[in-house]
């Protein structure tokens, strides 16, 4: 039996069967377990040789094929009694073969429709800053800190040494973030450090603002290279807020 | 020269508009509208014009756009109309517009197959369907607005269920979701004995 297989990037072990089943020429419905079972993990040996990081559903699987086959190796109907909880491993199998079938053919079939910006256009919308961020770039963590830079560059030469650190706490900032844009939607990065005036302020706010991306609760995007980077509330920013236990207004401060 | 068609409105618009004017208002409206646009709202905009002048305006553009072959399309999708470029034209607009071609993974399109047609869905069903974790194909699903979190399931946990947008049907070209080809039977492409999750194989060979 030739063993030269393709390395190919398997989205999970039942895509690697499907692969295996049509490399074999033979249906989901009739598999030929131990050929099957013996290609499958010589592919997880190969994909380890690789240095690939073989997630641990594969080897569930692995776990699975084995059982099955080890099943058939016993004299019919000798495993009625032993059964655990009274699913066939190998009609399970089949059965999510077959499903997961179906919509990769669904899928296959979505993909050959005309997509939009792939196929079909339409006019591009006329940027205004209340327009989403589709077809807006991503925003580099350089680019971010370019920015931070220009604005810190921009602050006040001062020699005074702050002392009164405490004031401003990351809490308050992520909080004023979030009611900034529960009211607007979304605001220009510039803007959210235009009234600050201290160096402290500028980073606890940049680090606010970091944390929120973090939580999901908010994004932020770019339309062009050199253009305005612009912070949107995330579809979800509530409830992001809520689960990262961000946004209490009435907490109590800590101190930097 | 083309002869115009003169035919007499049964009912015409408030503002007493010719088809002919309708025709180009609507036109005009597609070509400056963000997104796919129902008839209801056209009918609004040109003051209540009935709506089955407004439906049959939209269809002569149609078809005019088409018999003329034009640069731009009148396409039905997400529950609107919107101008869109033909296919045949896709690479000369591609290499204008320059940028990447907005590929989309296998990962993140067979799961969005899954949710499109087995919506509301947790995201624990979609890996028990795919047998990987999809935190990340959601998380990109969700930020591309394709999906959305439409309610949460009343089991333990209060998982989301994610739904599909009508940013999913303008992608994908689609005017409602009824429209998407329909799924293969399970039957259509398993032998009958495996016809129920619960009839057990060994069962059918004492038969």
């Amino acid at each position: 039996m030739s063993t030269s297989v393709q390395l190919e990037i398997f989205e999970g072990p039942l895509d690697l069967l499907l692969h295996l089943i049509k490399k074999n020429e033979v249906s989901i419905t009739d598999i030929p377990i131990a050929t099957i079972t013996e290609q499958y993990l010589a592919t997880l040996e190969l994909m380890q040789n690789f240095s690939l990081d073989v997630a641990g559903e594969f080897l569930v699987m692995a776990a699975t094929l084995i059982h099955i086959k080890s099943r058939m190796l016993l004299p019919a109907g000798d495993d009625e009694g032993d059964e655990d909880d009274g699913i066939d491993p190998h009609e399970e199998l089949v059965r999510r073969l077959l499903e997961y079938q179906r919509y990769k053919e669904a899928a296959a079939e979505l993909e050959q429709r005309d997509l939009l910006t792939r196929d079909v256009f339409v006019r591009s919308p006329t940027p205004t800053e209340e327009v989403g961020p589709r077809g807006f770039r991503e925003v580099s963590v350089f680019e971010l800190l370019g920015a931070l830079k220009r604005i810190i560059d921009r602050l006040p030469k001062e020699t005074v040494h702050e002392i009164a650190l405490d004031k401003i706490t990351m809490r308050e900032k992520m909080t004023f973030l979030l009611e900034t844009l529960r009211a607007r939607g979304s605001v220009l990065f510039e803007s959210l450090f235009v009234e600050i005036k201290s160096r402290v302020e500028v980073v606890v706010t940049f680090l606010a603002m970091l944390e929120l991306v973090k939580v999901r609760a908010i994004r932020i995007f770019q339309e062009q290279m050199t253009g305005p980077i612009m912070i949107e509330a995330a579809a979800q920013m509530d409830e992001a807020a809520e689960q990262a236990a961000i946004d209490e207004t009435g907490e109590s401060q800590h101190g930097a | 020269m083309k002869r115009r068609n003169k035919q007499r409105l049964t009912k015409p618009g408030k503002a007493n508009m010719e088809r002919e004017d309708v025709k180009s208002i609507l036109e005009s409206l597609l070509l400056v509208a963000d997104g796919p646009q129902s008839v209801q709202r056209f009918s609004e905009v040109l003051d209540g014009t009935n709506k089955d002048i407004i439906e049959n305006s939209l269809r002569e553009l149609q078809s005019e756009f088409e018999t003329q072959n034009r640069g731009i399309r009148l396409v039905e999708v997400a529950g609107g109309y919107q101008l869109r470029t033909p296919k045949a034209n896709a690479d000369w607009v591609k290499k204008f517009l320059g940028g990447r071609p907005a590929r989309m993974g296998k990962a993140t399109l067979e799961t969005l197959a899954i949710i499109a047609y087995r919506q509301p869905i947790t995201r624990a069903e979609i890996e028990a369907i795919r047998g990987v974790d999809v935190d990340g194909v959601i998380a990109t699903l969700l930020e591309r607005n394709l999906i959305r979190a439409v309610a949460r399931k009343d089991v333990p946990g209060r998982p989301f269920l994610y739904g599909t947008t009508a940013e999913f049907l303008q992608l994908f070209n689609l005017q409602d979701l009824s429209q998407l080809p329909t799924l293969k039977e399970m039957e259509e492409i398993s032998l009958p004995e495996i016809s129920g999750d619960t009839i057990s194989l060994d069962h059918l060979e004492e038969n």
